[in-house]
């Protein structure tokens, strides 16, 4: 009875919505058939009859509906049919078939989707603020933003100003002063730029097919980032990609797709790629692109040896460091670690304050880094430029010095850590015969003997943060070259000798560890929004629970490292380590390609266009285009940029400004848990659809959708939700609910979580460790197996401790030389000791991530970033990416600034505009990577590019041959003067 | 009558470009009438970063300078207008107005600090309004303040006497006094940017090996033979004399550390000079 009065009210809501609101009245116009509702057994039902925007319903059972709703009972379709249902019982009546779908997924996902649409149109949302303009909400790349909107153009973007409504800040008491951080949000350079991104000429609005592509008859694959594009309709291009993924699948099976995405998606756990994308790739099954530890390397494939941190890939846990290092810390030492330039990763300039704090007190603070950089800029202090493939040598030559001179702590090296005699002989040169002394190291670093002792001295004497990579606990340039597994596992043995977690001992450089509220949840992108993918993102540990929705897996099993990707298409074979961050053992399961009883790639279907600007040798990439060896690309992208140009088919994509999702600032999840405690203030967003959507470009979920119902996947891959929708049940998932009402948080856009008071602040780091207590900071991992004695005590290594000499590596190989089980100095395989190469290619390239643009995101694209004096250069019309270089080596070379010069290898070359300055030594060259253009000056793969991808230069080989891993910083060029003769270069 | 003044301090200034590219997402694409015509996409500066080195590689710094529409209170742009073209509010702002500066190119050059920019598309003389079109809504800063991350920029709206009171506390300075245009954007730690630094590092040889000298006491001597600073040398031997003019003639270094005899060195100053490691 009751089904039956809700069918016949459905009738009634879905008229009485057409004629309150417009947009339900055209969404209604879109479709005429005939949807039945009915129980399996046809004791009951209603059908529905859509035609030229009305609906008539009747009760009974149609004959022939063109779209049906079937449910086993009426007793559940009445539950399931009432409005705001309980979601986990609607995912197990699908997954146990006791709700189903028949008939064409255009129809009938319209259906399911329309019937939600009754309950969600009409809603309110952003803030009128007057002059026909209102303000909406919205996040670039972490950072929260006002976006103020006029006549359904974005008129400007903003960091976003609390009222006297939201949560107040912390404030921490430390010698005698208090430090409280402004009622407000900062905003990366990109984020002001945001604007002239989305209004970008290079945005695809149009589906597109390259001109000499026709699946149906000659591909022209070798044409591939030469030929034109020609505008295509929706359903043309849609009707492509499906039947050359069936295709492809009858041929080869799913592993002949192969898929990849950035490192970063625009944010919003809806349309992240961890999230959307993953849940129709694991529905179509594919092989992954997979990543290497990125800005990790050296940490994950090195120190996480020494002290565990699996989960984090190698970097230690971050809790309480502003509060310890503002009361206790009495010098702070940069190494390779310039939180100023790459903006804290997803956190604007929110730390910046915090150093300036610290300056305030007038902490000493030394920089370590070949390049003089903004953090050294602005804060100050000593600054050392070693030579780029130094590696741990300055760092072998302190400990010699506080061994020696007995200023390092014995009682901690006693009692928290294992293996430090062997390491004390090597450094003393009782195993090699060669003392670790600041003399033995001047001529690998350059650094003086003296400045070494000097500050080995003062290190040792003081209490003193290690600033260890950009996030003062792990990543950093440094990390990401030819020496880099030495120099991360050098980090933790020197803090290791100085008794890491007492007070004002430790790692840091007040990105990370304010005293934000780390209990309140909130998922970061990487708990895998809707994926429902358990095994490759984060998701199985609270989002799966919390947010009931349809497991994903992907069926196919092989997987191809994104460093090797361009041997996987053209040479069909290469191998690869995981980034596997459950143990530590994790990393030395080797993988081949292909996989057993897997086909080669045939078909790429690539999200959005980084590789040529963001990975290593990159020539490889843009060859790997231009073989039949690959059947069929297709890119999903936002803009008209990088490898996009290598597409068949090119699908347009929206930003996030014209969809709606859902997200915190900063917060990442994953392996990099608590990544908001970067912020002064935790923010959690609904990112409003501020703008429709520019031309015929749709949101990723939409565009997955459509792709979905052409493969009869939309109902298991939408669940019968719009973007909308999800960002609902995400909402509903989290501690949100109990703290703000839905209408509430649409209609303002943010929720800022309150700090907690003093005494339910998280800990500090290490504290606990260096105390021998349990572990006391909010952090699961490691996981309960990892403890070698009770639970939560000790480190994730065998032995609970600091592993001077790494027992995971001595089970593993132990007689790797590449990789010894102690930390050893092992000179770069491309450096100053590569004499022939270093002849030939005397200077030696940094390329730090950029400061203007997150990764290749806001570069190029004609935005406001191009103007910017340190980013691009204006020369005749051509807006040139950078190559810093000394004075001196200018000089030499008849180079002065803004001149246009040629930066070259046996790898290729890259036209940049030279910047000269005393930042750098003599001998170093700097220029960051990640352009977002590629413009060969000839061929494709093998002609000059003046875009800027500085990675066509960088070496491809692995730091260690048993990992994947990129030595972006050990690459050796050569640098003249460029002058455009029209021809090939 | 309060007026508006801008403050920027070089200390704080790291070229991140927030006021360049907050100033475009403020006025490209959008017309305020009465206030400004929409900005080109590219060319225009209404804030113009300067960056400067000093010193030779390793004793270096770097400043960056952000220049703005100083507001003069003595405007020469205003006196080259036609028209009234050109006018200043009684807050101190001052406007170019949209429709009667048409055509008016010639003020561009009118500025001595370059600060006005010509409109091909409008055909208009443009420059940093200080976004008064929001300021008159009601907003406390314009967007270049508001997103400064640093504290580098700071707005005040104070009556003239309790601004020379915050410029005599605060050492702050106008940028090319010699002007004479009475700028209403004053900089504090100007000499990061126009003035430059006498700098060093001392060192001994102790037991056969370099030491760092530390706590080695360093006299500057100007050209009139002048003690003008003390200091002593930190525990890298590190040394350095700010605030010193460019082109100012031959100076004298003396360093002087127990156990050694006093060092002297001549350096004639052009500009930053880093006089490297001096082994006693």
């Amino acid at each position: 009875m009751k089904l039956k009065l809700l069918l016949y009210g459905l009738e009634k809501v879905l008229r009485y919505k057409a004629r309150r609101y417009p947009s339900f009245r055209d969404r209604l116009m879109e479709k005429n058939f005939v949807g039945q509702i009915k129980i399996k057994d046809n004791s009951a039902g209603r059908y529905f009859v859509f035609k030229d925007g009305s609906v008539v319903s009747k009760a009974g059972i149609h004959l022939d509906p063109d779209a049906l709703m079937t449910f086993t009972d009426a007793s559940l379709a009445s539950r399931l049919l009432t409005p705001w249902r309980n979601q986990l019982e609607l995912v197990n009546a699908m997954k146990n078939f006791c709700l189903e779908l028949e008939g064409p997924d255009e129809l009938t996902s319209w259906f399911v989707e329309t019937l939600g649409m009754a309950l969600t149109v009409g809603t309110e949302y952003g803030i009128d603020v007057g002059d026909h303009t209102k303000q909406y909400v919205n996040n670039v790349q972490g950072m929260p933003v006002f976006v103020y909107v006029r006549d359904g153009k974005i008129l400007r973007i903003t960091p976003i100003e609390f009222d006297k409504a939201d949560a107040g800040p912390w404030t921490i008491e430390a010698r005698g002063r208090k430090f409280t951080p402004p009622r407000k949000t900062t905003l990366s350079p990109y984020g002001f730029a945001s604007k002239s991104l989305v209004y970008s000429p290079d945005r695809l609005l149009y589906p597109m097919r390259r001109v000499d592509f026709d699946p149906k008859g000659k591909r022209n694959c070798e044409t591939r980032g030469i030929s034109g594009y020609a505008r295509i309709s929706w359903d043309e291009a849609m009707d492509i990609v499906a039947d050359e993924i069936t295709r492809i699948k009858r041929d080869y099976g799913p592993g002949a797709i192969v898929t990849s995405t950035g490192s970063h998606h625009t944010w919003g756990n809806i349309g992240y790629y961890l999230s959307a994308h993953r849940r129709l790739m694991n529905a179509i099954g594919h092989t992954p692109v997979v990543q290497n530890p990125d800005s990790w390397e050296g940490w994950y494939w090195g120190a996480m040896h020494h002290w565990g941190y699996s989960m984090r890939l190698g970097c230690g846990e971050p809790y309480g460091l502003i509060e310890d290092a503002l009361k206790e810390c009495e010098m702070m030492v940069f190494w390779s670690s310039d939180p100023e330039t790459a903006p804290g990763s997803y956190s604007g300039y929110e730390s910046t304050i915090r150093r300036q704090w610290l300056k305030d007190l007038g902490i000493k603070m030394v920089h370590i880094d070949p390049y003089c950089n903004h953090t050294a800029a602005l804060l100050g202090g000593k600054w050392f430029a070693p030579r780029p493939d130094y590696g741990n040598a300055m760092a072998l030559a302190i400990a010699y010095i506080w061994i020696t001179e007995g200023l390092y702590d014995k009682e901690y090296v006693e009692t928290r850590t294992v293996g430090f005699d062997k390491w004390k002989a090597y450094i003393l040169g009782e195993e090699d015969g060669i003392p670790k002394t600041p003399e033995w190291q001047e001529p690998e670093t350059t650094i003086p003997a003296k400045d070494v002792r000097a500050l080995a001295r003062e290190w040792g004497t003081k209490k003193t943060y290690l600033a260890a990579g950009g996030s003062g606990n792990g990543l950093g340039g440094a990390c990401r070259c030819a020496t880099g597994l030495e120099w991360a596992r050098s980090r933790v043995c020197l803090m290791a000798m100085q008794g890491m977690g007492k007070p004002g001992v430790n790692m840091g450089n007040m990105a990370y560890g304010t005293p934000v509220d780390c209990n309140f949840f909130f998922p970061g992108y990487a708990e895998g929004g809707i994926s429902g993918d358990l095994e490759t993102t984060g998701s199985a540990i609270n989002v799966y629970q919390r947010m009931p929705h349809l497991l994903t897996m992907n069926t196919v099993m092989q997987k191809i490292p994104r460093l090797k990707l361009p041997e996987a298409i053209l040479e069909g074979r290469c191998e690869g380590y995981p980034t596997y961050p459950r143990t530590i053992e994790g990393q030395f399961f080797k993988f081949g390609y292909p996989a057993p009883g897997h086909s080669e790639a045939k078909m790429y279907y690539k999200y959005g266009g980084s590789y040529i600007g963001t990975m290593s040798e990159t020539n490889r990439y843009v060859k790997a285009y231009r073989t039949p060896k690959l059947s069929f690309v297709v890119n999903q992208s936002i803009w008209f940029e990088g490898e996009a140009k290598f597409a068949d088919i090119l699908l347009p994509a929206c930003t996030n400004f014209e969809r709606w999702d859902i997200g915190e600032a900063c917060n990442a999840g994953g392996y990099v848990q608590h990544n908001f405690n970067k912020l002064n203030h935790r923010v959690v967003c609904i990112q409003h659809k501020c703008i429709e959507p520019l031309g015929e470009s749709k949101s990723d979920y939409d565009i997955f959708v459509e792709l979905a119902k052409r493969l009869g996947l939309s109902a298991y891959v939408s669940e019968g939700m719009t973007g909308f929708d999800w960002c609902k049940r995400m909402f509903d998932a989290t501690d949100l609910p109990r703290r703000i009402s839905w209408k509430k948080f649409l209609r303002k856009g943010y929720y800022v979580v309150p700090a907690p008071k003093e005494e339910l602040r998280a800990p500090c780091a290490f504290r606990w460790f260096a105390e021998g207590r349990a572990k006391d900071v909010p952090e699961a991992a490691p996981l309960p197996s990892d403890y070698t004695g009770k639970y939560r005590m000790g480190l994730q290594t065998q032995s609970g401790k600091i592993e001077f000499e790494c027992s995971s590596l001595k089970r593993f190989s132990p007689n790797d030389p590449e990789r010894p089980v102690i930390s050893k100095y092992i000179p770069s395989w491309e450096g100053h000791h590569t004499k022939e190469l270093y002849e030939k290619y005397p200077l030696q390239l940094i390329s730090p991530h950029p400061k203007f643009s997150f990764h290749t995101q806001h570069d190029a694209k004609d935005g406001f970033i191009n103007d910017v004096k340190d980013h691009r250069v204006l020369i005749d019309g051509y807006y040139y990416w950078i190559v810093r270089i000394n004075t001196k080596d200018a000089e030499a070379r008849g180079i002065i600034e803004d001149d246009l010069v040629r930066v070259f290898n046996d790898r290729g070359s890259v036209i940049c505009a030279a910047q000269v300055t005393e930042r750098l030594p003599p001998g170093t060259v700097h220029s960051y990577e990640s352009s977002a253009k590629y413009d060969p000056v000839g061929e494709p793969g093998y002609a000059a590019d003046r875009g800027g991808c500085i990675n066509l230069l960088t070496p491809a080989r692995m730091i260690i041959e048993k990992s994947h891993s990129v030595a972006s910083n050990s690459c050796l060029v050569q640098i003249e003067k460029w002058e455009d003769k029209g021809g090939e270069v | 009558m309060k007026g508006w003044y801008l403050i920027i301090d070089l200390e704080k200034c790291e070229d991140c470009n927030n006021c360049f590219l907050s100033c475009k997402d403020e006025h490209v694409d959008n017309d305020f009438p009465g206030y400004s015509l929409s900005q080109p996409k590219h060319g225009h500066r209404w804030v113009n970063i300067m960056r400067t080195e000093r010193g030779q590689f390793p004793q270096i710094d770097v400043a960056y300078l952000p220049v703005f529409c100083m507001h003069c209170d003595n405007a020469p742009c205003l006196k080259a207008a036609q028209d009234g073209a050109v006018y200043k509010r009684d807050d101190g702002i001052v406007i170019i107005d949209p429709v009667k500066a048409q055509g008016q190119k010639h003020l561009v050059d009118a500025c001595p600090y370059g600060a006005i920019w010509w409109n091909e598309e409008h055909a208009l003389p443009q420059k940093c309004t200080l976004c008064a079109h929001l300021l008159d809504e009601g907003w406390k800063e314009p967007r270049c303040v508001q997103a400064c991350p640093t504290g580098a920029l700071r707005i005040v709206k104070v009556e003239d006497g309790e601004m020379e009171e915050i410029v005599k506390s605060e050492a702050l300075e106008t940028l090319y006094p010699e002007y004479n245009t009475k700028p209403r954007v004053y900089y504090k730690n100007l000499h990061r940017f126009a003035r430059c630094f006498i700098a060093g590092s001392v060192a001994v040889q102790l037991n056969d090996k370099e030491e760092c000298a530390e706590g080695a006491k360093v006299t500057l001597l100007n050209p009139a033979n002048q003690n003008i600073g003390e200091c002593m040398t930190d525990n890298y031997g590190d040394f350095k004399f700010d605030n010193l003019e460019e082109n100012s003639g031959t100076y004298i270094l003396q360093i002087a550390y127990t156990g050694y005899t006093l060092k002297a060195i001549e350096v004639d100053l052009k500009k930053s000079f880093s006089a490297g490691t001096i082994v006693l």
